[in-house]
């Protein structure tokens, strides 16, 4: 650890921003780090679709002129962040990870996108992802597969593995995911890294490419709560180019993840969060984890939330039925890849061979679950129902909250499955986010944060927080301090066990 | 390309022996908001194609709808004025369905929780007779863009090289209105839709949320009609008629119908429920596409908008300060200026009603306002195929020359004059007088003068003036108008001859 760029790419988010902004770094040396790490091993790793190599330099060199003009940098000035590529970004390539937006450049920035770099923080590139968001490996990328820099062999997680990566792998200290059942925490929990759903309507949707507009909610990733913490600050808040959008403070984020405490805290366990489907270690580790909370003087209690079962069926209606109509617009009229438009076909034959060679399997397979499911006669039976179900799940989480403060579960059943096992199996791959899923159902907030390796592969286990809609300050709160348990008891950060690339 | 469906029409009162017919009336009106539904982007007309568009209204990856608020305050007025029930809490709505020049290939509607609903509307038919047309529902939903087929011989995407696309008018709010279906009005049926869709223009311009012109397409019309045997309560099968773009249209639309749907039923025939199209040169209607089965537009809720409630006391403001109702303010009218119901009727369906109301506001006599905008002025309107509000004159112009009038400044005939000047641009009424010097002459030296001459050059009729034929003084008058350029006042004339000669008028 004596070379400078290996000792910058290892700080966090808090450390780099205080360093710069007390000139102990430029915000362009710590670019430069990060840039050079991404080269070292993004081969391998391929967490990046688009690496912005000049606008980044450029945003570091406003920020390190603004701290020399003596003007006063926000928390994160000077911090890089890979975003994924679901966000627009003013004249640089956003494809969510499909051919269909090949080649298009959008011609605004997405409300995070915006207030990212109001803060002052930079952007280093845009990561890779299942197409549309559709998945829990990055397998459906129409750009290849990102490897876990645990073990290259093995999926990074999903919908938003290349942000995971990119944190896991020292290529950013920050990223921004998004969560429609569970695509920010299970790539954390399978990456060893921090991620956080927001209560729906925290943060804007404006910008972000629409799967399942009723559950899709952008937040922060990052190796630390507290990073989590000063990059949710940044980007939530009230957008009124949001109808969704909250009117209201964000919840106090920072001042919670600088003051960790889960003593007198009802703690929640979901007896639905376990069974047939759940790895022996990862429910060891959760146990473990249940100890600790206990220990750090929580009182545990055991919750019956039995509309949790329904969860994963219900999902499987209303983001396809959203996502069936969110997916319309690429028609090949106004933007991305355009099939078949040689003078001798109509729009339709167009638009259906655009569709054909522009979306992926998952993709249609979804669109047509969900064309289904609201077609006339079926729409009671499909939607409405999943609707209902949808109501029933709300109601378990407000019965359970009148018990207790959080919630806690493993994030994801299984540790990082190797590349290619659940590719073909839709239905295994969609259980990877059993547990996710009921938060995004019901609009509330949750965290993943790692508790350990489990025993019989070595690879992270993630432990889920699931806070109250709008009372988000809690999952940093108890975050905070088991993260700060658990480093004191394994001596270091989780994410040092990994091997280096 | 031209039309060739050949139909053989049962003659309309034949038709009407038979059957019944009933319509159902769809009525999409644009709002005159500044901004689009759903975005700030101007809904100004005739800017460049596509100028007047941003990421929401051009469906970009990411974008948003916000409401616009303005459009949901002029939906409430709408509903209040057709007597519907206001939603305490509603819903938009997606429409899915896929058209090139719909951005989103969903159209942001209201389905089962429209804004407004249960309503009704009176109508006034020619003779006076009200007619209550029942409302279903009134809905916000939002325009789509403009193709234009380019290559083809008539503009029609068949044929065509290519289409441009114009996604200007793509979000602009529009209220659509849905009548229940209209039963009852048997041979009368054209005739109501007519005076429906002209009853509810007025009612959209006197909210002053829309001009509601109809050849601007800023309020079109789709006309279902169906047929049913006398004495059956089942509806027949309906033909949906789009686009019907002009009361007049509107009535033709429906009869036509009726003597077409008749001549099918007669020759033992089904009616195809489907899209027809309307043809202005001569009155028919064509097929259009087929709906070989129910569309369905898959219907859900829009997740991207919250729900709309609008608050009770917020719905009975706007309820206060409702304008006067087209009809009650016409039978006001009616009432002040004295004029019959078909009169009143002429000067709605010209347009004039609000231009005579404002030439009175501005100090004329009801009797020379009325005559000035139906006389004169209509005709001048006619043959230039201008509507009566688009003449460069204005009601203060108007109420000015009538003033001249009444001060026996001006005759009807230099007033004709006065009136000509000022469609000419010449210049305000005064400066049309003084340029082209047209003043009743009324020096009683000049004009006794003038009296003299004509009484000495027609010695004949002055005799029989003389001798008691008051009649014949007509002639005299004649010549000393001719002699004064038409400048005499013709009354005073009159009396001068008539007194010159020692008769009594």
């Amino acid at each position: 650890m004596t070379d400078i760029k290996t000792d910058i790419i290892r700080l966090t988010a808090a450390e780099i921003a205080e360093k710069v902004a007390s000139g102990e770094l430029t915000a362009v040396q710590v670019t430069e780090a990060h840039l050079a790490r991404i080269d070292a091993v993004d081969e391998k790793v391929h967490a990046f679709l688009h690496v912005d190599r000049d606008g980044a330099l450029a945003q570091a060199r406003a920020v390190d002129e603004r701290r020399e003009r003596g003007e006063k940098l926000g928390p994160l000035a000077g911090v890089p962040l890979a975003l994924k590529d679901i966000f627009t970004t003013e004249g640089i390539p956003t494809t969510v990870g499909s051919k269909i937006l090949e080649g298009w450049i959008p011609p605004y920035d997405a409300t995070v996108t915006r207030r990212l770099k109001d803060a002052g923080v930079v952007i280093l590139g845009k990561t890779n992802m299942d197409e549309f968001a559709m998945g829990s490996s990055t397998e459906n990328s129409a750009y290849g597969p990102t490897g876990n820099p645990w073990d290259l062999t093995r999926i990074p997680g999903g919908s938003g593995g290349g942000s995971s990566a990119s944190l896991a792998a020292y290529e950013a200290p920050l990223a921004i995911g998004t969560d429609t059942g569970g695509s920010i925490r299970q790539p954390a929990s399978v990456t060893g890294t921090v991620g956080v759903k927001p209560t729906y309507g925290g943060v804007s949707r404006y910008g972000m490419v629409a799967f399942s507009s009723s559950l899709d909610q952008g937040g922060p990733c990052a190796r630390t709560v507290l990073d989590a913490a000063l990059l949710h600050e940044v980007i939530a808040g009230h957008d009124p180019l949001d109808s969704t959008s909250i009117d209201a403070p964000v919840p106090p984020v920072v001042e919670a993840a600088r003051n960790g405490t889960v003593a007198g805290m009802r703690v929640g366990v979901v007896r639905q969060f376990s069974g047939e489907h759940y790895q022996a270690g990862v429910m060891q580790r959760f146990a473990e984890s249940v100890d600790l909370l206990k220990e750090l003087g929580a009182e545990v209690v055991e919750l019956d939330c039995p509309s949790f079962d329904l969860g994963l069926s219900a999902y499987y209606l209303i983001a396809p039925s959203e996502c069936s109509s969110n997916l319309a617009r690429f028609d090949a009229m106004r933007y991305g890849l355009r099939v078949g438009d040689d003078g001798s076909r109509s729009a339709e034959d167009v638009t259906a061979l655009t569709r054909e060679a522009g979306f992926g399997d998952e993709v249609k397979r979804r669109v047509m679950l969900g064309t289904y499911a609201l077609s006339s006669g079926y729409y009671d039976a499909y939607y409405g129902s999943a609707q209902k179900v949808r109501t029933l799940i709300v109601r378990d989480f407000e019965k359970a909250f009148e018990q207790v403060d959080v919630i806690v579960s493993p994030t994801t059943p299984t540790t990082a499955f190797p590349i290619g096992e659940r590719a073909d199996d839709p239905m295994a791959m969609y259980l990877s986010d059993l547990c996710t899923i009921p938060t995004n159902l019901a609009g509330n907030a949750a965290m993943s944060l790692p508790c350990g390796l489990a025993p019989e592969d070595g690879l992270p286990v993630g432990l889920q927080i699931i806070a109250p809609a709008m009372k988000d300050d809690r999952l940093y709160r108890v975050g905070a301090a088991v993260e700060a348990a658990f480093v004191e008891r394994w001596g270091h950060p989780l994410l040092e066990e990994a091997p280096s690339l | 390309m031209t039309v060739t469906e050949h139909v053989s029409l049962v003659p309309y009162e034949d038709a009407l022996a038979t059957y019944d017919p009933v319509m159902g009336l769809e009525v999409h009106v644009e709002l005159g908001t500044r901004t689009k539904m759903f975005c700030g982007c101007s809904t100004e007309l005739g800017a460049d194609p596509n100028s007047q568009t941003c990421p929401t209204c051009l469906g970009m990856p990411g974008a948003l709808p916000v409401v616009n608020a303005i459009g949901v305050e002029s939906a409430v007025k709408i509903g209040l004025a057709l007597n519907c029930e206001i939603a305490e809490w509603c819903r938009f709505a997606r429409k899915n369905y896929f058209y090139p020049d719909m951005p989103k290939n969903f159209q942001t509607s209201q389905y089962d929780e429209p804004i407004a609903f249960n309503g009704y509307l009176d109508v006034q038919l020619d003779d006076g007779e009200i007619f209550r047309v029942e409302i279903e529902r009134a809905h916000m939903e939002e325009d789509t863009g403009k193709s234009l087929h380019v290559g083809g011989a008539t503009g029609r995407i068949q044929g065509a090289s290519h289409s441009l696309l114009d996604y200007n008018r793509a979000g602009i709010p529009l209220i659509e209105i849905v009548t229940k279906p209209i039963e009852g009005a048997g041979a009368r049926a054209p005739e109501v839709a007519k005076a429906y869709v002209a009853e509810l223009r007025e009612l959209i311009k006197a909210l002053d949320v829309s001009e509601a012109r109809m050849e601007q397409g800023q309020m079109r019309c789709d006309v279902n009609l169906s047929l049913r045997p006398h004495g059956r309560t089942k509806f027949g099968t309906r033909s949906e008629t789009k686009n019907v773009n002009s009361l007049r249209s509107v009535e033709r639309a429906a009869r036509y119908e009726i003597q077409r749907h008749a001549a099918v039923l007669n020759s033992g025939g089904t009616i195809i429920q489907e899209t027809r199209h309307f043809h202005e040169e001569d009155g028919s209607t064509t097929s259009g596409r087929v709906k070989e089965e129910a569309e369905d537009y898959r219907y859900f809720p829009e997740p991207d908008l919250v729900p709309i409630a609008p608050a009770r006391a917020w719905v009975e403001e706007l309820r206060g300060g409702l304008p006067e109702l087209p009809r009650l303010r016409r039978k006001r009218l009616r009432e002040e200026w004295g004029v019959s119901e078909h009169d009143m009727q002429s000067m709605l369906n010209a347009g004039a009603v609000d231009l005579i109301t404002a030439t009175i506001e501005a100090g004329a006599p009801a009797d020379q306002a009325r005559k000035w905008w139906m006389g004169e002025l209509a005709r001048s309107a006619n043959e230039t195929s201008t509507d009566l509000a688009a003449l460069p004159i204005t009601p203060a112009q108007v109420a000015r020359v009538a003033e001249l009038v009444t001060a026996g400044d001006l005759n009807d005939k230099l007033a004709r004059q006065v009136l000509e000047g000022v469609l000419a641009g010449e210049g305000d009424p005064d400066t049309v007088v003084e340029k082209r010097g047209l003043k009743v002459v009324s020096d009683e030296g000049a004009l006794g003068t003038a009296v003299d001459e004509a009484i000495a050059a027609n010695p004949a009729i002055a005799d029989k003036i003389r001798a008691g034929k008051v009649a014949a003084a007509g002639a005299l008058v004649g010549a000393v108008m001719k002699a004064t350029r038409g400048q005499a006042d013709a009354a005073r004339v009159r009396d001068l001859i008539l007194e010159r000669l020692g008769a009594q008028g």
